[in-house]
């Protein structure tokens, strides 16, 4: 807007008009937030037109403070007095727009005078629509916001209780990593448990076979030394031996 | 009002003293920028007393059509003149 482009040099300072504008318009080149109230007035006029610090002009000047009997109104005078002027040197020419703008005048006054105060209540009522949806938007936000608040110091609550389900997730792994561990060892003592097993059982058929072998061996070779002669021979010896023997085994029996 | 001691170009013109005019003057900014952000400083201003307030009265509107009137009759006026009354006042 173009009243942005007023303040890049804003360093005049006007005095605070104060009739009916609580702060400073635009006094500096500063935002000021949040935004003043809208006043709920604005500026008197009397009969419409004259803004009323034209009658404050002089007053504190003059020390005349209220209208009095003999002078009424100071400006009513000046007023009349320049009415009169503009008319007696027809500075102000009565013609027929006069007369048209008299009449247009008229009604128009009649029309304000009538219908204003409608008119300003169908306004503020139109305001106060305005106004309720606005607040209506605005509860509807806060609102929500503050139960996101409330949501937000709730999950924070919970997020406390994660200590402890960090805690049994750890014994959990513990658990599983002491299982594994010792699934293991048992693993690793079978195993070395098999393989010295089967290096002493192979020690074992390997000396069972030297000695098989070896009584094989000399089976044979004694074997193939006995002639059938000498075994005639030796079986009748063995045959007397025998009676022999079982003779002197009955003597010491019947003895 | 007459308390805080303030330099000429501050004052508004309702606080400057007759003799003090001139100096007034030569110490606002004339440059084309400056007279249209006074312009739109006192458009500002005239809105934000009479129109930007919640119970507006007929007056906001009333003294911009017045004035209007008032400015049309003054343009006019070589025109209006030969309708006068009288040739002599």
């Amino acid at each position: 807007m173009l009243s942005r482009l007023v303040f890049v040099s804003g360093t005049h300072l006007f005095n605070l008009f104060l009739v009916q504008a609580s702060r400073g318009l635009h006094t500096s080149s500063q935002c000021l937030a949040p935004m003043p109230p809208m006043p709920e007035h604005g500026g008197k006029v009397r009969h419409g037109i004259f803004p009323e610090e034209l009658f404050q002009l002089l007053y504190p000047k003059t020390g005349v403070t209220e209208c009095s009997n003999i002078t009424f109104s100071l400006f009513y005078m000046l007023g009349t007095g320049l009415l009169v002027y503009l008319l007696s040197k027809e500075i102000y020419v009565i013609n027929h727009e006069t007369y048209a703008g008299l009449a247009m005048l008229s009604v128009i006054v009649y029309g304000v005078k009538k219908f204003g105060p409608q008119v300003a209540a169908y306004a503020d009522q139109l305001n106060d629509e305005k106004l309720a949806k606005a607040q209506v938007v605005k509860d509807l936000t806060l609102n929500s916001m503050t139960e996101s608040i409330e949501n937000e110091k709730k999950e924070q609550w919970r997020t406390e209780g994660r200590s402890l389900l960090f805690d049994a997730k750890r014994n959990n792994v513990a658990m599983l990593l002491e299982t594994n561990y010792r699934e293991r060892l048992h693993m690793v003592t079978n195993e070395v448990k098999r393989r010295l097993d089967y290096h002493v059982a192979l020690q074992n058929l390997k000396r069972r076979m030297e000695q098989e072998h070896m009584i094989n061996w000399v089976e044979m070779s004694v074997v193939s030394t006995i002639s059938p002669q000498p075994e005639k021979e030796s079986i009748t010896k063995c045959i007397s031996d025998l009676k022999a023997l079982a003779k002197t085994s009955q003597a010491k029996a019947t003895v | 009002m007459a308390g805080k001691e303030v330099s000429i170009a501050a004052k508004a013109l309702r606080d400057v003293k007759l003799g003090e005019l001139g100096a007034w003057f030569g110490s606002r900014d004339m440059s084309p920028k400056g007279i249209i952000s006074a312009i739109c400083r006192g458009r500002d201003r005239y809105l934000n007393k009479y129109i930007y307030v919640k119970k507006g009265g007929i007056g906001g509107i009333a003294m911009i059509l017045t004035g209007y009137v008032a400015l049309s009759y003054v343009w006019e006026y070589d025109h209006i003149k030969h309708d006068r009354w009288r040739k002599y006042h």
